[in-house]
Formats: structure tokens, C-alpha cells, sequence
């Protein structure tokens, strides 16, 4: 898929751009602040709802004005849909596909299905675990839509299941009414919990070997005598908080997770460590409590991994993503943030080489020569809340 | 900001549920131009409303008396109970026509975060009231979110253990005159794992 037209009215620093776009290689060039990130964070919104770098919606409206308004028209298989979304803050976010009546904006996801990477990303190496339990979510609603809703509803329920251990720890008593509610909900935690994490080791059996494949390929060359020719082989572990699970669940080339056997499973932990929960006042197994290894050669990438090899990771847990998504059908818009200014000469020049089949890539450099010759299509300089066709 | 009583009655009008800045500001001068008549009956049905409104002793509704219409109603059916969680649900399945039983409202849902567990729920009314009425049915209709869930699943095993007493939940699922393509996956889901042979 591509994204054919992009307008932005009051959109973070946009009073109002159109920027028509073509299939292949796409170069969004200027000087800080001019706005490039903004234009590709309009398209991660038509695709996820969300921005990368803020968490409400507030701040995506330019200063001074009502409402956002997003308008993409996006090309799937030869078929062009216009998404139209309306931003308001303390107002319901409005929708329209092809100037029809409005929807809900949750109905427009899966029209357009972006994979960015930005800068930002290096904390999936070296941030903290929920950073990592995003990034598989995220992923996973982008394969299948569902997962939204058993995640918010796997939130509500541990949020309240916390509160309730905390006061029922804090009151020092187990009556049976608290006990009894306290079932309750760790059933529920556990219907939720299991679906939840049964996508997620599915998710990452499906992904270890797009992951493998891509750090190859972008940090060939980088290996050192030590790790052979070959280099450090790339791969991901799921460590999960729910412990007596079969070995090989989220393992490429195991069983597929079963939900229902984590249920049971997960029911049986949690009723194992109920006391400690009492006394602890926090829910301590399930979905919420899981990090995503990333192992490099023998060790964890956190903390063992350069500076390099980190970036390297980073990009590979992107373009993996990008490669299964593709296999699973519609081919996402690439979009590389400001990457290529932070990467060397010869990872710039592989990554470019993996990326320039992709049906559309948007890339955003402060200056022209960033952008590496594999990647030399439209180019568009952004300057003085003006974007022109440069070549 | 205006001045004294009229900035009043907007600040309390505002803190209604449903109500922002902006329609406080309209009702507060509607009421400001409203014949005296209007407003003194307006006054009297706030007034009435807290002083003579009691909640049923029986089943927890808004009622008149000490015992509701539908209680006192000896068309409808005992055996029948319908448990809800606030009494607008009641006029809710009211409106079907189709429900006649009688009802039990519970007064909200178990939600911890709020500090509310069966202790502060109508349960233990419902629990005597199932040991001295003639019921033989329970049909639970709390809401279909993560609270009202919850609350089901409470009640279910609550209530599973009594004799001769059936516990029924309410269908989830397509709405009526929607189209199925226009569903989203969670309802569809439900609907399709609540499916029932015809």
C-alpha cells in the first residue's frame, strides 16, 4: 500500500500542507523544526490513532487552534480509500472513509498500517521493559485488530483487581467476601491475561526469524574476530511472569499458544501466590509483568551491546515487523524518522539497500546528503511551513 | 464571572452530571426570565424529591412508598427477578414490555477502584430475599463492561449453590438492525462464542 495525498489543517505546526505523494523512495528534507516529523506522525496516526512521541491528543493541535483535521488518501491494491479524521481534545474524535457519514475512528485502523522508526526506538534496547510490552502490542493489534480490545480490557481488570488487593492488604483481613470477589476478578485476569499472551509468544515465534534475518543484514560487516565470521546472531525471548508454561510457546517452530491452557496455568499461580499479593498490594503474575529479551550471541542486548549494535537491534525489531506484516498481507508504509544522521556510512548504505524494494518509504533528514543514493526518489524540501517538490 | 446568586446557581448547575460551563450558563438565565410559577415548581419537585422519594424495601428501586408499584403489582410474576444495577435499568427493561417479573436493584457495580465490594451492593437483600420468596429465577442484567462483568460472574457463584434456582445471564451481541459487517471484532466475537442453535 502507499499513501497517494496527505493534507493537514492545524496539525502541530501545520496550519494547513498538501503533499501529494508517489509509490517508492520519498525524501522529506529541512532544518530542525521545520516540521518533517510532524508530516510522517500525521500517517502513524491515521494508522494507529496514536502518536510515537506524545501520549494524549492535545499536543497534536497547532497552538491557538479547535480541532486537527487529518485527511490521507491511501492506495491498496490498485483501490484508493480517503480516511478523514478529526482531532478535538475533550471532544469524541471524529472519522470518515471516502466522505462518507462519520465513524468511529477505531474503524479506520487497518486502512493504512505504517512502520516507523525513529530515534526514539533505541529505548526498545535499552529502555525499560513496559517500552518493550508496548512495541509487541502495538504489533499486534496492527496484525489483528481484536487485540485492542482485550488489552484495554486486561487493563481495566488488573487496575481494578490492584485496587483491590491493596485495600483488602491493607485492611488485614481475608473475610470470604473479599476472597470470594477476589476470585472473581482473577478469573477474568486470567481469561484476558491468557488471550493476551498467547498472541504475544505467537507474535514472537512468527517474529525471531524476520529478526535474525534483518540484524544480519544491517550489521554484516560489524563483527568483530571474536564472534567469527558470521557475526552475533540476533534472536528474542519472551520472558514471561507466568511460569509452567510448555517450553517451546513462542519458540519459532513450537506449538502455538493455546489460551485456554494459560488460563489454567496462570489460575493456578495466581491462587500459589495469593498471600504474597495480599501482602504486596500489587498484582505479580500476568501479561503486564513480562519483558521481551533481546539477545545478542549469548547475552542480553541491554547492557552487553554497543552503541552500534544497539541501533542495529532497534532497526531490526522495525524492519522484522515491517517484513511480517508484509508477509501477512498489505506491504506497510515504511517511514525512517531522522535515522540515517545517526547511523554510519556503512550501516546507512545497508539499510538503504534493504528498504529500497519496499512499495513506499518515507525518509526525513535534516540535510540532503543523509538521504543515501539507494533511497534517491521524490524529494521534497520542508521550509518555512511550506513543503516543495524538489526533485 | 457573574455577579453573587446568578454565578451561584451556574457553579451548582455546572457540577450536575451531563451538564458543562456552557449549558449551566443557559439554564441558569432561563430560569432567570421563567415565569415565578415555573420556578416554584421546579423548586418543589427538588424539594420532593428528597424528602419523599424512599428507595422500595424489597427489591431497592425509587419508589413512592415503602414497597414499589411493580412489588406491590400482583400481576407480575414472583418467581421471576431480574437483577440490575440502577434503577434507570429497571425503566430500561421496562420499556421492552417483554420482562413480567419483578427486579432487584443492586445500586452499582463491584468496583474496587471506587472502594465498592458486595458489602456495599444490595447482594445480601437479594441473597434473603431468594430464601423467602418463591423465585425461580434469576436473570442477571448488570452491564456488559468490565465492572458489570464482574459482578455477574460474583453472583453466578454466589448463586449457583441454591436449590432449584436457575441463573440465566443476558445475551451480548449484534445489535438489531445493524449490519454484520459494520460490527467490531469484540461483539462479533461474543456474539459468535454466545451463539445458539436454531
Amino acid at each position: 500500500m502507499y499513501v497517494r495525498h496527505l493534507q493537514l489543517t492545524d496539525f502541530r505546526s501545520w496550519q494547513h500542507v498538501d503533499l501529494p505523494l508517489e509509490a517508492g523512495p520519498t525524501a522529506l528534507v529541512g532544518a530542525n523544526g521545520q516540521g518533517k516529523t510532524n508530516l510522517v506522525e500525521a500517517l502513524g496516526y491515521v494508522a494507529t490513532l496514536g502518536s510515537h512521541r506524545v501520549a494524549g491528543d492535545a499536543p497534536l493541535i497547532r497552538h491557538g487552534a479547535q480541532r486537527a483535521v487529518v485527511r490521507a488518501a491511501v492506495v491498496n491494491e490498485d483501490r484508493e480509500l480517503l480516511v478523514e479524521l478529526e482531532i478535538a481534545p475533550g471532544r469524541a474524535n471524529r472519522a470518515r472513509v471516502n466522505r462518507g457519514s462519520a465513524t468511529r475512528p477505531r474503524d479506520v485502523l487497518g486502512i493504512l498500517r505504517t512502520v516507523l522508526f525513529a530515534p526514539e526506538d533505541l529505548a526498545l534496547v535499552r529502555g525499560d521493559p513496559g517500552q518493550r510490552r508496548d512495541f509487541l502490542d502495538e504489533l499486534l493489534v496492527a496484525r489483528a485488530p481484536r487485540y485492542a480490545g482485550v488489552r484495554s480490557d486486561y487493563e481495566k481488570v488488573l487496575k481494578q483487581r490492584s485496587a483491590l488487593l491493596k485495600s483488602a492488604g491493607a485492611a488485614k483481613r481475608s473475610d470470604s467476601a473479599d476472597l470470594r470477589t477476589l476470585e472473581v476478578w482473577d478469573g477474568h485476569l486470567a481469561k484476558y491475561g491468557a488471550e493476551l499472551l498467547a498472541g504475544r509468544l505467537d507474535l514472537v515465534a512468527d517474529l525471531v526469524p524476520h529478526v535474525t534475518r534483518r540484524y544480519a543484514e544491517v550489521a554484516a560487516g560489524d563483527t568483530s574476530e571474536v564472534d567469527g565470521p558470521a557475526g552475533r546472531v540476533a534472536e528474542l525471548e519472551y520472558r514471561g511472569s507466568v511460569t509452567g508454561l510448555p517450553e517451546d510457546y513462542g519458540r519459532p517452530g513450537g506449538q502455538r499458544a493455546d489460551p485456554v491452557t494459560i488460563e489454567s496455568t496462570l489460575l493456578s499461580r495466581l491462587a500459589e501466590i495469593r498471600q504474597q499479593e495480599l501482602e504486596r498490594g500489587v498484582s505479580l503474575v500476568g501479561p503486564h509483568r513480562d519483558d521481551l529479551e533481546l539477545v545478542l550471541g549469548q547475552a542480553p542486548a541491554k547492557g552487553y551491546a554497543s552503541h552500534g549494535e544497539s541501533w542495529s537491534f532497534a532497526l531490526a525489531l522495525r524492519l522484522a515487523s515491517y517484513h511480517l506484516l508484509s508477509e501477512d498481507g498489505a506491504e506497510p508504509v515504511l517511514i525512517l524518522d531522522d535515522v540515517f544522521a545517526e547511523l554510519d556510512a556503512r550501516r546507512r548504505a545497508r539499510l538503504a539497500r534493504s528498504v529500497a524494494g519496499a512499495e513506499q518509504v518515507l525518509v526525513t533528514a535534516a540535510v540532503a546528503e543523509d538521504v543515501p543514493a539507494e533511497l534517491s526518489g521524490a524529494r521534497f524540501d520542508v521550509r518555512e511551513g511550506e513543503v516543495r517538490r524538489a526533485g | 464571572m457573574y455577579e453573587g446568586p446568578v454565578q451561584d446557581l451556574i457553579d451548582e448547575l455546572g457540577r450536575l452530571p451531563g451538564i458543562g460551563p456552557k449549558g449551566a450558563q443557559r439554564i441558569a438565565f432561563h430560569l432567570l426570565s421563567a415565569e415565578p410559577a415555573d420556578v416554584t415548581r421546579l423548586q418543589d419537585a427538588l424539594q420532593r424529591v428528597k424528602e419523599g422519594v424512599v428507595f422500595c424495601e424489597v427489591c431497592g428501586n425509587v419508589s413512592e412508598r415503602t414497597r414499589c408499584r411493580i412489588c406491590q403489582d400482583t400481576r407480575r410474576d414472583p418467581r421471576l427477578v431480574c437483577v440490575v444495577e440502577e434503577p434507570k435499568d429497571v425503566l430500561a427493561v421496562e420499556r421492552t414490555r417483554e420482562f413480567r417479573g419483578r427486579y432487584h436493584v443492586l445500586g452499582g457495580a463491584l468496583d474496587p477502584l471506587s472502594g465498592v465490594g458486595p458489602d456495599q451492593l444490595r447482594i445480601r437483600d437479594l441473597v434473603s430475599r431468594i430464601g423467602t420468596d418463591e423465585i425461580t429465577e434469576i436473570i442477571i442484567a448488570t452491564d456488559p463492561n468490565t465492572e458489570g462483568e464482574a459482578t455477574a460472574t460474583y453472583l453466578v457463584r454466589l448463586l449457583q449453590d441454591f436449590p432449584g434456582l436457575s441463573v440465566t445471564r443476558l445475551a451480548s451481541g449484534l445489535p438489531m438492525g445493524g449490519d454484520l459487517e459494520f460490527a467490531d471484532e469484540l461483539t462479533l466475537g461474543r456474539a459468535l462464542s454466545g451463539r445458539r442453535s436454531v
